[in-house]
């Protein structure tokens, strides 16, 4: 009974549902806010994408029918109700509980939306949703071989798939190469610059979201920001020192959140959109490196231990 | 819900046979100079997911069809801005045999931006217009005949009466 209370307010209350979705919210003003006072603009005001969301959901719904409308209304909401789940399971305060494996369960979660994404583009038999999507598919299989990699070889290291046993490791070389390698996959997880390919505005217009309006519209932009919350939260759990008391440690959750979202809007900013092809040979010959790396490490680590 | 419907307008932008210069004038909008993202504005690359659709052009027969069409995939509420003379008096191209203007033969404009080009400063006060004219509105269908807003100065090129005579004959 106990557990059950706990989870259910992990989902719904902290880090789930009502934080998490004024967080989505947050980050996403601060990433637009950012990157006009990067471009020397004023930017959004701090309501921007409540205000947003607000809109969308009182504009007109799409009229459609048979089997891929219904498929076109039902992704939006998947990604949205993955994206809430990924962040309910995240390990911010001491002692919330956890299971064995929860950390195969929140990569899962992470990847849904991206899947919903790939699967939205195809079934709106848009030709931009179509080339978003293909866009989409080609950059994930790229940056997830990094991006699991760098994950399993810090799970390794400890022989647990424990997410609350990963958050409380000590600071070791091989950790801070596993977050190096994770914070540069998150551009490509959250379409931000130079790994905008999927919704390419001027070149595809809105890849895989062209035909959606109104409600759906707005669910799709609370799960990108509810993607943000839980990406970034990842690794904010990874870097956050071991804290006892839980305000403290919900404290530096948000601020380290908070800082990991305006270093990828600087650099969002600060870069121009690659080429896909010069994409997927960053992760595949670059980036994987970083990977090979950390698994070696992880492994030779085992065998001394 | 009003109130956020003024805040956040979301634009498309079309051209239906511009020379360009009102089409700069709306990206100087967005620019730091005049930065219309301060209220709210986003430039869609997508009719879908826009509120207002910023016509530039004198509206020549080849884009009477796709202004249609455009117009009917901007999902509801919706407002249509008139960007610079062209759309709404065809400006020095009247009498041209290639043009089907202006612009509200052919869908309902809420604001006109009169000027060759309108400075960005009198774009963002028409898209303020709308916005608020969106805001009234609301889901109310857009066949309430309300007067179009005319924002920035007049240039005083009298196509306006020239044309008038024209439609009226």
């Amino acid at each position: 009974m106990n557990i059950l209370i706990t989870s259910l307010a992990r989902l719904l209350i902290f880090p789930g549902l009502v934080f998490a979705v004024p967080a989505a919210w947050f980050f996403l003003w601060v990433e637009r806010k950012a990157v006009a006072r990067m471009q020397g603009r004023i930017g959004p005001p701090f309501m921007q994408p409540f205000y947003d969301f607000i809109k969308l959901v009182g504009k007109d719904t799409p009229q459609r029918t048979g089997a891929s409308g219904m498929l076109m209304k039902a992704w939006p909401l998947i990604a949205v109700s993955a994206a809430a789940g990924a962040v309910g399971l995240l390990p911010v305060l001491p002692a919330s509980g956890g299971f064995q494996g929860d950390l195969i369960l929140l990569l899962a979660l992470l990847e849904v939306p991206s899947m919903c994404i790939i699967a939205a583009g195809f079934s709106s038999r848009s030709i931009f949703g179509e080339i978003g999507s293909a866009r989409e598919a080609v950059l994930s299989v790229s940056y997830n071989v990094v991006f699991l990699l760098a994950i399993v070889s810090i799970a390794a290291s400890q022989h647990t798939f424990r997410l609350d046993a990963l958050a409380q490791l000590p600071a070791s070389p091989l950790r801070w190469l596993g977050i190096l390698a994770i914070l540069v996959c998150l551009p490509a997880k959250l379409h931000l610059n130079p790994f905008s390919l999927p919704n390419a505005e001027q070149e595809i217009y809105s890849g895989p979201m062209t035909e959606y309006a109104g409600p759906e519209l707005a669910m799709w932009e609370l799960s990108h920001g509810l993607e943000w919350v839980a990406a970034t939260g990842l690794v904010a759990t990874l870097i956050a020192p071991q804290l006892t008391l839980w305000w403290v440690a919900a404290l530096v959750f948000v601020a380290l959140s908070f800082f990991i979202v305006l270093l990828l809007s600087v650099v969002a900013s600060a870069t121009a959109r690659l080429q896909i092809d010069t994409t997927v040979r960053f992760y595949w010959q670059c980036t994987i490196i970083f990977a090979v790396l950390a698994v070696a490490s992880a492994l030779f680590m085992r065998f001394r231990a | 819900m009003c109130y956020c419907r003024r805040r956040s307008p979301w634009l498309f932008h079309m051209n239906s046979g511009s020379c360009n210069g009102c089409d700069i004038e709306i990206i100087a909008s967005l620019t730091p100079r005049y930065d219309a993202e301060q209220l709210g504005v986003r430039l869609e690359g997508s009719p879908r997911h826009a509120d207002i659709l910023c016509v530039t052009g004198p509206v020549t027969h080849n884009a009477v069809e796709a202004i249609k069409t455009v117009y009917g995939q901007v999902y509801g509420p919706k407002a249509v801005i008139a960007i610079g003379s062209c759309p709404a008096t065809t400006n020095v191209f009247i009498d041209s045999r290639t043009l089907a203007g202006p612009l509200n033969l052919h869908i309902p404009v809420d604001v006109f931006v009169p000027g060759c080009p309108p400075r960005p400063d009198a774009i963002i006060l028409g898209v303020a217009k709308a916005a608020e004219i969106l805001a009234a509105r609301g889901n109310k269908p857009a066949a309430v005949a309300t007067e179009p807003e005319v924002v920035g100065e007049c240039t005083n090129c009298t196509c306006c009466e020239a044309n008038a005579k024209e439609v009226q004959a």
